[in-house]
């Protein structure tokens, strides 16, 4: 068993708003240097528990959080439910960096668009700037096409060239943890099996939590899925497991297309 | 054939609708340029109204609408953040967006009386502040609901990749939403400025006209929209070209304010 990089659990969240929660005690590990893919129909919390993970629902006022959810780290763990103050906010989304599904470059040059993560993150010197935007630009293997253009508009770009950008931006951070929520769902065929690669060559450095709906991309990436269904994690597995011999009937029903 | 008889029908009334509604506009235009430029000489531009020109005018209305601007843009573009990125849908935030709705097309007589009422009868006398407060008031309605509606359109996930590559929400705010809203906001800046620069109601009473060059606020201050109003009143055959002229000279410049707008929002990537 590897080593973990964050949990749930009992993890509940209710929107603003709504009487019933969202997410029901959910208990899901994460483990680090690892792809773990969230699966489930439509509506069944599956972005929503991502979304707990960098608590960036906290841009929208009164939603509930019950429970935990740790982040381990050489320092032990933490619990980042009880983060209350801006500026670990922003340390909590140094270390767990998220990507969505349409792409979202920044109106600026690509070299900004990359520059911008570490330029809040208080980086100053220009060279040291230079050098990690470059390594993040190589490293989303998107470096031949831009290095060119550096300084030209990020929305001239491909969406597929967009959205690798957009993970370039997050790996220049060096964060702990990335969140993918259905990052190619956007993308034209090629451009999805870009990033997917990309996705799999990133775990020799960071921790990935992959939302999808498409099974095979499941299939192909995770080391371990978690299926959920209307808030509940209904089971969670390695994924040749899963995808071969699940337990659940639900999850074989899911999994084999007979609903969803 | 009934409904192709129809169609015919329909298409031949608009057709003639938008014919009868253009042909006003040209109409207008055509008579301006033709009374208008044959009026207007080196003096008209040269000297001031005691002598003819309209200098002190056109130095006079650009300067209260310059400086209304300065005042309505930032007060108007902070309201229009607020109710967009920070009141997050409260009731206080609706009925500010209605008011200012109501504002935007609330008379501008109106505006000018209220203005008079506050700053010209207490202190005794025209004078351009005042002209100034009321284009502002009339100013500022426009670029909250601009700025309200442009940041509308900017995608919420550009907000939440913002915040989680840990930036704070202001920061966000002003360095990326604003950025990927500024084109519409600037066309509505612009659009705005063309509203107020052609306004005349709310100038009548409360900075009036002079006939001299000035740049001293706390008195009568000249207006290009004001003397148009006037000269066009009075008797002699100068005077009235004159009106011509100033009237053909301030629609170029709406005009030419307000294509630049449109093709600004027409070149937005």
């Amino acid at each position: 068993m590897s080593k973990l990089i964050m949990e749930t659990k009992d993890f509940s969240f209710t929107y603003a708003g709504v009487d019933t929660p969202s997410l029901k005690k959910i208990n899901l590990p994460i483990k680090e240097s690892k792809i773990t893919a969230l699966i489930g129909p439509s509506g069944c919390g599956k972005s929503t528990l991502l979304r707990a993970m960098n608590r960036i629902h906290d841009l929208y006022p009164n939603n509930k959080y019950e429970g935990e959810i740790n982040l381990y780290s050489a320092n032990g763990k933490e619990n980042i439910l009880n983060i209350k103050k801006e500026n670990d906010f922003i340390k909590l989304r140094q270390r767990v960096g998220m990507i969505f599904q349409k792409p979202t470059p920044f109106p600026m040059s690509i070299f900004d668009n990359v520059a911008y993560g570490l330029k809040l993150a208080g980086v100053k010197d220009k060279t040291e700037i230079q050098e990690r935007v470059e390594n993040a630009l190589k490293s989303s293997a998107i470096w031949n096409e831009t290095k060119d253009r550096l300084h030209t508009s990020a929305l001239g770009m491909s969406g597929g060239q967009q959205q690798r950008l957009c993970i370039a931006r997050a790996v220049a951070l060096k964060p702990e943890i990335m969140l993918f929520d259905e990052p190619t769902s956007a993308l034209d065929p090629i451009s999805t099996s870009a990033i997917e690669e990309l996705i799999s060559e990133l775990k020799e450095e960071v921790s990935v939590v992959i939302v999808t709906h498409n099974m095979q991309q499941a299939s192909r990436l995770s080391d371990y899925t978690a299926f959920m269904y209307l808030g509940d994690l209904i089971e969670y597995d390695k994924t040749d497991i899963m995808f071969m011999n699940p337990k659940e009937k639900l999850t074989e029903d899911y999994i084999t297309g007979r609903f969803g | 054939m009934n409904r192709l008889l129809l169609n015919k029908i329909i298409l031949m009334l608009s057709t003639l609708s938008a014919i009868i509604g253009i042909s006003f506009l040209f109409w207008i235009l055509a008579t301006l340029t033709y009374k208008g430029v044959s009026s207007i000489h080196l003096s008209t531009f040269s000297q001031d109204l005691v002598n003819g020109g309209i200098r002190n005018l056109l130095v006079g209305q650009f300067t209260m609408a310059i400086i209304a601007s300065l005042i309505a843009v930032p007060l108007g573009m902070f309201a229009g953040i607020w109710l967009r990125e920070y009141s997050n849908g409260s009731k206080l935030a609706s009925i500010i967006r209605n008011l200012s709705d109501v504002m935007m097309s609330a008379p501008s007589i109106v505006i000018g009386v209220f203005v008079y009422a506050l700053f010209v009868a207490p202190f005794g006398g025209y004078n351009g502040f005042a002209g100034i407060i009321a284009l502002a008031i009339m100013m500022i309605p426009i670029i909250i609901s601009t700025t309200d509606n442009m940041l509308a359109l900017v995608p919420k996930e550009l907000r939440e990749a913002g915040v989680a590559l840990g930036g704070s929400k202001h920061k966000i705010i002003l360095q990326i939403v604003i950025k990927s809203a500024k084109v519409g906001i600037t066309t509505g800046v612009l659009l705005s400025f063309a509203r107020i620069i052609g306004e005349t109601a709310p100038l009548l009473f409360t900075s009036a006209n002079s006939q001299f060059f000035t740049m001293d606020l706390t008195e009568q201050f000249p207006s290009l929209t004001v003397s148009i109003y006037n000269l066009a009143t009075y008797p002699d055959e100068a005077s009235r070209e004159l009106a011509w002229s100033a009237s053909f000279i301030l629609t170029a410049i709406v005009l030419i304010i307000n294509l630049t707008g449109r093709y600004m929002t027409r070149n937005k990537k």
